[in-house]
């Protein structure tokens, strides 16, 4: 039996944390930079020059990249999982990097980056391994077991995909828990009280809305509903999408194609929209290649006018998830914000406007982190799985699936089998003959959605019963049935009733990996060779002191290093020797902390250096290139995050 | 404990080796999961086949139940007894789905009595639009008549962008007196209810050819109010 400590993992589309319950406590566990947040970037070093393969790096790292070698670096990643090739181009034209040419229709969809290609679910791999190793760190023994949250919209094939990565970075799933019902569970906790809640959670590029019940500890999901496209980002787009209308039109430059120059905005615009959320105003002010500057002060009033019609996408699905459930508004007694995106006070108003708040007397619960509950509420349920907790032992999440389950019927229609809002695990157990005399095998279509026509639902398999012993039309008796697990993910197992043979079944999931591909796509194995653990994590204690010393040991050369004080370039240099010193030991805690030392050290260079690159970049100096390897069809390439433009 | 009510043979649990008469789900030696078993969703928990239910006990017991069940609790335990947890726990939540709705309840028990129910005939070769909920009850032929006219008119001049208040406001006072007839059908349907769980099986059996025609008419009210809010709302 397995054992060790069950981590919970908030895999997001911005950030991703890793936490556990410290006694009766969830915590997030803090990566080697001391940050809670690793973002959710993943980037490929320069090829050796050995020809071996190049090293991934994660995280703060990796988004330097983004400015420096954006054709080298992906984020973002979780708005493609589990979609098609035909839908992951059409989301491409948003964003820098590309699928690989010789991927073909019905493939595995795999992203270039640099001069490899990764698939979908292999990049979200490293996050988790970068995740999965901060936590052995912490520790100081392996961890092999992990929860990890997705959207409460996600589709069965997204699910799987999210499994897949897991498996990849050598977790073991254990159970995927939708992220709004994690946050409840994390406020839950000490709280224990009855009641009916809904959890709003509008993140960075999703939004759920779900509604429980808690009873007796029972956290019991009445409804759910969302958008797996709307979140922080489109607020961003709106706001780059103005300035670069206004560039152009009053100043006449166009940088609609100039990656690095919308990257530069974009930064300036996510800065003035959360300053937004503690200030009355924001100034805008950004440099334009021909020296001109692009000034703006932003009141809250014109944002909040600007913002409306993305924050209305919200109201539709928290109306349908209360109809679903049954309830009022006046009916729910707590309302938690989850998300980034919920501490703009324009979508605190509309909380509270939607279910009555302020006139019940009534506040939206924001004391956790946003950023964090999630990650918290994985911990939790990490804790619950694990077993043998007090903390934990009173608690049980019942979930739902988001999505109705259907097949594909006559004239293209759908039959549900399984209703949307159904607690899982949930089954349907279907039967189907044959139509003509004969036949040997039945093909069935399973569908997810909500709409009428098969073509208008995610399809996600197609099944083919086959070994039917050859009867007259409409004699066997084919029981098929459908299980949608505990993780929102199906099952399907088939027999023929009348000869009691069991009917072969071969699932050819729409999108997604086969079992052997998830296999071959296992990150280095070294990650699992427990024996030599300690002496693993001695020699990447070394490698992280190495990769800071190397850029330490350019940093002179660096315009930079001139703004720095007289102070802060004594400290690094001292905090330089020191690490230089441990590294030749064999202390791993020393050296780690040596890194540490020598990472707080050169905070302030570092961002000094962000900064140099961003306004080389928006002068076009450097990123000339960037664009150029970019796919004809993209329009609006920047390295940060996805934007839109006309 | 839940127990399959017939048909129990002695079987042996296959972590104590102790043989047990009843067919539970958790051996009553050393407390293991069973496999699961062939039951209805009324044995699930531990109840006759009965129309009148208190909910809000059935509430409790699915939560109890759920507390020992539910995959959370077989996260570390082996993989017979993980696949064992998946299928007890989908089977006591699609019962719990069923029975605590009374319609559902209705028309499941309907089903395990041999009734033929219109939303049964699922499968392959079905049109959902045509589950036998196509044809007006007989007393309502005329008003169905008028009420398809006005909505197809509604439609018409929603198409062309035209508000027609009179029309607007017939169709409401349509909806609401189908809605009336809906409830009235509801506590026909509860009459009934008391007739099956009490009656002899002369008297079931007349109160299931009672349901089944309430069903019917159920179903098809509904897809009526349903169509005239969808006219009214988009």
């Amino acid at each position: 039996m397995a054992d060790g400590r069950v981590v919970g993992i908030d895999l997001g589309t911005t950030n991703s944390l890793v936490a556990y319950m410290e006694g009766e406590k969830p915590v997030v566990i803090p990566g080697v930079d001391g940050s809670n947040l690793v973002p959710s970037v993943v980037a490929l070093d320069p090829m050796p020059k050995d020809g071996g393969r190049p090293t991934v790096t994660v995280g703060n790292s990796a988004r330097k990249a983004l400015i420096e070698t954006p054709e080298r670096a992906i984020y973002s990643v979780k708005r493609l999982m589990g979609r098609g090739l035909g839908e992951i181009q059409q989301e491409l034209k948003l964003f820098p990097f590309r699928i690989a040419d010789d991927v073909e229709e019905g493939e595995v969809p795999r992203i270039q980056l640099g001069e490899m290609k990764f698939t979908l679910p292999e990049i979200s791999a490293y996050v988790l391994r970068q995740l999965k190793r901060n936590a052995e760190r912490f520790f100081g023994t392996p961890v092999k077991q992990a929860v990890i949250t997705v959207p409460a919209y996600f589709n069965d094939a997204q699910r799987q995909a999210t499994k897949d990565a897991g498996r990849m970075a050598g977790l073991e799933v254990l159970r995927l828990v939708n992220e709004p019902t994690a946050a409840a569970l994390a406020y839950g906790l000490d709280r224990r009280k009855e009641g009916t809640i809904a959890v709003y959670d509008l993140g960075g590029g999703t939004f759920d809305i779900s509604i429980l019940k808690l009873r007796d500890g029972i956290f019991e999901v009445q409804s759910t509903n969302g958008d797996t496209h709307l979140g922080g980002d489109d607020i961003d787009n709106l706001l780059v999408a103005i300035a670069l209308d206004e560039i152009y039109s009053e100043n006449g430059v166009d940088l609609r194609r100039e990656p690095s120059a919308v990257q530069a905005i974009r930064k300036a615009a996510i800065e003035a929209k959360i300053r937004l959320s503690s200030e009355p105003s924001a100034h805008f002010d950004i440099e334009l290649p021909n020296g001109d500057r692009y000034q703006r002060e932003i009141p809250r009033e014109v944002f909040d006018q600007l913002i409306e019609p993305v924050l209305d996408r919200t109201t539709g699905p928290c109306r349908q998830a209360m109809q679903d459930a049954g309830v009022t508004p006046e009916q729910l007694d707590e309302v938690v914000l989850v998300g980034g995106s919920t501490r703009i006070p324009a979508v605190r108003q509309l909380v509270d406007n939607l279910f009555e708040l302020s006139a019940r007397g009534k506040k939206a619960h924001t004391d956790l982190n946003p950023d964090e509950v999630v990650a918290l509420g994985a911990a939790v349920q990490a804790d619950i799985l694990a077993g043998a907790s007090k903390a934990t032992e009173e608690l049980l999440l019942l979930d739902v699936t988001p999505l109705s389950l259907g097949i594909e019927a006559l004239g293209g229609t759908v039959a549900k089998i399984i209703q949307r809002n159904s607690t899982i695990p949930a089954s349907a157990t279907e039967h189907f003959t044959t139509g003509v005399d004969g036949q040997t095998n039945v093909a069935i279509h399973v569908v997810q959605g909500e709409r009428e026509l098969a073509a208008d639902c995610r399809s996600l398999a197609r099944f083919d019963l086959k070994g039917i012993p050859p009867m007259p039309a409409g004699l066997p008796r084919i029981e098929v049935k459908f299980l949608i697990d505990a993780d929102g993910i199906l099952q399907v197992s088939a027999r023929e009733q009348r000869s009691g043979q069991q009917a072969q079944i071969e699932v050819k999931a729409t999108y997604g990996l086969t079992d052997e591909q998830v296999e071959s796509m296992i990150l280095e194995s070294f990650d699992h060779a427990e024996e030599d653990f300690a002496k693993r994590l001695l020699i990447e204690a070394r490698n992280e002191a190495e990769t800071i010393l190397a850029a330490v040991e350019r940093a002179p050369q660096h315009p930079a290093w001139n703004q720095l004080n007289e102070q802060e370039q004594t400290n690094i240099v001292a905090a330089r020797d020191h690490l230089v010193a441990v590294k030749q030991g064999d202390d791993m805690k020393a050296i780690r902390e040596g890194t540490t030392a020598l990472d707080q050290a050169t905070r302030h260079f570092a961002e000094l250096m962000m900064e140099e690159a961003v306004s080389t970049a928006i002068r076009g100096k450097t990123m000339q290139a960037a664009g150029d390897d970019l796919d004809e069809n993209v329009t609006a390439p920047h390295p940060m995050a996805p934007a839109e433009f006309k | 404990m839940l127990k399959v009510l017939e048909s129990a043979v002695p079987v042996e649990c296959w972590s104590c080796s102790v043989a047990h008469n009843e067919l539970t789900l958790f051996c009553p030696h050393c407390s293991k999961i069973q496999p699961p078993q062939e039951g209805n969703y009324f044995s699930v928990f531990s109840l006759q086949p009965r129309l009148n239910i208190d909910v809000e006990a059935l509430e409790h017991e699915f939560h109890r139940l759920s507390r020992r069940l539910h995959p959370d609790r077989f996260a570390r335990a082996s993989e017979n007894e993980q696949e064992w947890s998946l299928a007890d726990t989908a089977l006591l939540n699609d019962a719990y789905r069923t029975l605590k709705d009374p319609i559902r309840r209705t028309e499941y028990l309907l089903k395990l009595h041999g009734a033929e129910i219109g939303e049964e005939h699922a499968g392959k070769n079905r049109r959902p639009n045509e589950m036998g909920a196509s044809r007006a009850p007989a007393d309502l032929l005329e008003e169905v008549f008028d009420l398809n006219m006005q909505l197809e008119e509604m439609r018409l001049a929603k198409a062309g962008g035209e508000e027609d208040s009179s029309l607007k406001q017939s169709l409401t006072e349509a909806k609401t007196k189908f809605e009336g007839l809906l409830n009235a059908v509801d506590g026909e349907l509860h009459t009934q209810w008391s007739a099956w769980d009490e009656g002899d099986e002369a008297a079931r059996h007349d109160a299931q050819n009672k349901m089944v025609a309430l069903l019917d008419r159920r179903r098809y009210l509904s897809n009526l109010v349903r169509e005239v809010n969808e006219t009214l709302g988009a």
